[in-house]
């Protein structure tokens, strides 16, 4: 049973750790603490199950097109809210509300317009039979979320470390002004982090409405709490620490529910956050005063 | 000029000034009154409820009427699923329509707001969908048709005894006080039974990954699994259960909640067996309901639920209680209620010392398979 239970914390913490990516590169570079991400989720999930419900129903094309719809979309509200601030130098929590705003306004907007109600992607998109590894159960939309976090995380790592558009970047985190002035298009810039970002999303939101088979309008507020955890835990805009504090995340609340109580799932894990933040103002993972991206 | 009499129609009810002659006044009528969620998000219930009572008032009528043919004269007000709404409406059926009884509301909370006031106007008023403990504690005007969980849940539990099941473990939400009010009905009824409770988890009612709790109730070996929660998270913890590797060896039980077509079609074929407590269905095979739903399906062009029947049942008490009564005085239609019986949609309708309904003989058990729920064998 623990084994069984290791691997549930394994299987959860990869679902927190997927939707984060894209909110910690989000974070870590526009340096915006950008609510509307959790709807860029959402508009993923719904773009697969319209796309797999009229279109294919098919995984793998499912996937790119839920990734690019969730990309624009967030490259478009980006625009659309953010840049008229950063121009303008705006503080921070301008930003913040303006991205509160828009997200209750969207949320209420996909509710309105899909009714809240919980839908699932077709049956039988996946094969709903778990594999059985010596009495452990693993299936495979699970195998599909663990997997994609893996290989985003090093594709993001890649991208930010192996190629010149990362260079770009970074540059444009570590400081904005300078980096324009070295000839670095900064509002290019920024638009490219947030469909990456946003593509990040809608890549998790499509995979994690298959893997919970349930894909509703309010599906990405409900993670953005735990997003949250995620990205302080793991330290601002970095990549691994992301994927690191995802999975303690899911395994503590886990092994909470199953070995101590499972109404203590969220105090004990809530709690481990304080904890975290008291010792380590900067997350598990960030130094102090230093900026990754 | 039309327009202009229109606003003024308007601003007069908005006023509760009435310019009209009411129809319900005539002498050769009984006024009657009803206060259903016909407006918002809960109104395909309300909706529901006022098509069962149109349809058994316009049957009662077309008989001949009640007091030796007088015919029943409905008003029906919308709550919108507002307290405030629904106490206003009682005060004008009672002050203005002058009904002789009300049939509703459709919410528990509707029905705490108003009771209390309907009460003291000394009003018989019937919650034809109201579940919650207690509410007809409220006075001696306050009586309900609805069976509560508490008389629908044995029914599966001991449906799931007698496939053999000793063990049960219950699963709930712990935020939602319908869930929790169902969990302790459940808790209760499985003691009763002589069910003996293995294990007790908890989630939330947004929750969607139940692995954790499951793992650890698989591990303790059921022989059934009680889940106690909204139609959502039922259908989330059947779909885990499934993964996990719980087989057609664990007998699942749902409350209420579960017991909604949504069921199958988010859970699909992991809701597969299934059961619930159902006070009604619409392949019941007596007579009163085969004759029930065709004639809701003349009428309205779509088959009922299980709210058009207990409101179909209740105005066919009503009427007998005002036909017993020998006039149209509330008091002596409250005397009536107590003692009417009748063999409706629902099975045998009376009331007991606690104005709640007497029997729950009519509870049936469902089961799901493929999807939707049959009668279980």
């Amino acid at each position: 049973m623990l084994a069984q239970q290791l691997v549930n914390g394994v299987l959860l913490g990869a679902t927190y750790a997927l939707f984060a990516l894209g909110f910690t590169l989000m974070f870590g570079v526009l340096k915006v603490i950008n609510l509307t991400y959790g709807f860029y989720f959402t508009a993923g999930a719904f773009a697969a199950l319209f796309f797999t419900r009229y279109v294919v129903a098919s995984v793998w094309l499912a996937l790119p097109v839920a990734a690019i719809a969730a990309g624009i979309i967030a490259m478009a509200c980006d625009g659309l809210l953010l840049t008229r601030l950063r121009r303008r130098g705006a503080p921070e929590l301008s930003s913040l509300m303006v991205t509160v705003g828009a997200v209750l306004a969207l949320n209420s907007a996909a509710a309105a317009l899909f009714s809240p109600d919980i839908r699932r992607l077709p049956v039988g998109l996946v094969s709903v039979e778990s594999f059985n590894f010596w009495g452990v159960r693993v299936t495979t939309a699970q195998f599909l979320v663990l997997g994609a976090s893996i290989v985003l995380v090093g594709a993001l790592i890649w991208l930010l470390r192996g190629t010149r558009v990362g260079v770009a970047i970074r540059a444009v985190a570590e400081n904005p002004e300078a980096a324009g002035l070295m000839g670095i298009n900064t509002g290019r810039t920024a638009a490219l982090v947030s469909f990456v970002s946003g593509a990040l999303a809608g890549a998790g939101g499509m995979l994690i409405g298959l893997n919970f088979n349930a894909i509703h309008p309010y599906m990405g507020e409900e993670m953005m709490l735990r997003g949250f955890v995620v990205v302080i835990v793991g330290g601002l805009g970095d990549i691994r620490g992301a994927l690191i504090a995802g999975l303690m995340l899911g395994v503590v609340e886990v092994l909470t529910a199953g070995y101590i109580d499972s109404g203590m799932k969220e105090a004990v894990s809530f709690a481990i956050l304080v904890l975290v933040l008291w010792t380590r103002p900067s997350g598990l993972f960030g130094a102090p005063k230093l900026r990754r991206a | 000029m039309k327009r202009r009499s229109f606003t003024l129609m308007a601003a007069a009810s908005v006023l509760g000034v009435g310019v009209l002659p009411r129809i319900s006044l005539a002498a050769d009528t009984i006024p009657v009154g009803s206060i259903e969620v016909l407006t918002g998000p809960v109104s395909p219930y309300g909706i529901a409820i006022r098509d069962g009572e149109t349809l058994a008032l316009e049957e009662i009528n077309a008989a001949g009427g009640v007091l030796g043919g007088k015919k029943i004269a409905l008003t029906v007000e919308d709550s919108a699923a507002n307290k405030d709404q629904a106490i206003n409406a009682a005060r004008k059926l009672i002050g203005r329509d002058k009904v002789v009884a009300i049939i509703g509301p459709t919410l528990s909370a509707e029905y705490f707001a108003l009771a209390p006031m309907t009460n003291q106007r000394k009003v018989p008023v019937i919650g034809t969908s109201i579940t919650s403990i207690g509410a007809t504690d409220i006075g001696p005007f306050c009586f309900r048709t609805s069976l509560p969980e508490a008389d629908v849940i044995p029914a599966a539990l001991r449906k799931a005894m007698a496939r053999g099941a000793k063990t049960i473990a219950l699963l709930y939400a712990n935020d939602d006080l319908f869930s929790k009010s169902s969990y302790d009905q459940m808790k209760v009824a499985a003691e009763t039974a002589g069910l003996k409770i293995i294990d007790i988890e908890t989630f939330a009612t947004k929750d969607t990954d139940f692995s954790a709790q499951l793992t650890k109730v698989k591990g303790l070996k059921p022989d059934a699994i009680g889940i106690a929660a909204l139609v959502e998270p039922t259908a989330g913890v059947l779909l885990q259960a499934r993964q996990l590797g719980f087989g057609a060896e664990t007998q699942f039980l749902g409350g209420n909640g579960a017991n909604s077509p949504r069921l199958g079609e988010i859970a699909g074929a992991a809701a597969d067996g299934i059961m619930v407590g159902s006070p009604w269905f619409i392949a019941k095979d007596t007579p009163q309901n085969k004759a029930f739903i065709a004639a809701f399906n003349r009428k309205y062009g779509k088959n009922p639920d299980q709210f058009a029947a207990q409101a179909y049942d209740t105005m066919h008490l009503l009427a007998r209680a005002i036909d017993k009564a020998g006039a149209a005085d509330p008091l002596k239609i409250r005397d009536a209620l107590m003692q009417v019986k009748q063999d409706g949609v629902m099975g045998p309708l009376s009331f007991n010392a606690k104005r709640d309904p007497a029997s729950a003989e009519g509870v049936l058990v469902l089961e799901m398979h493929a999807g939707k729920f049959s009668i279980a064998p």
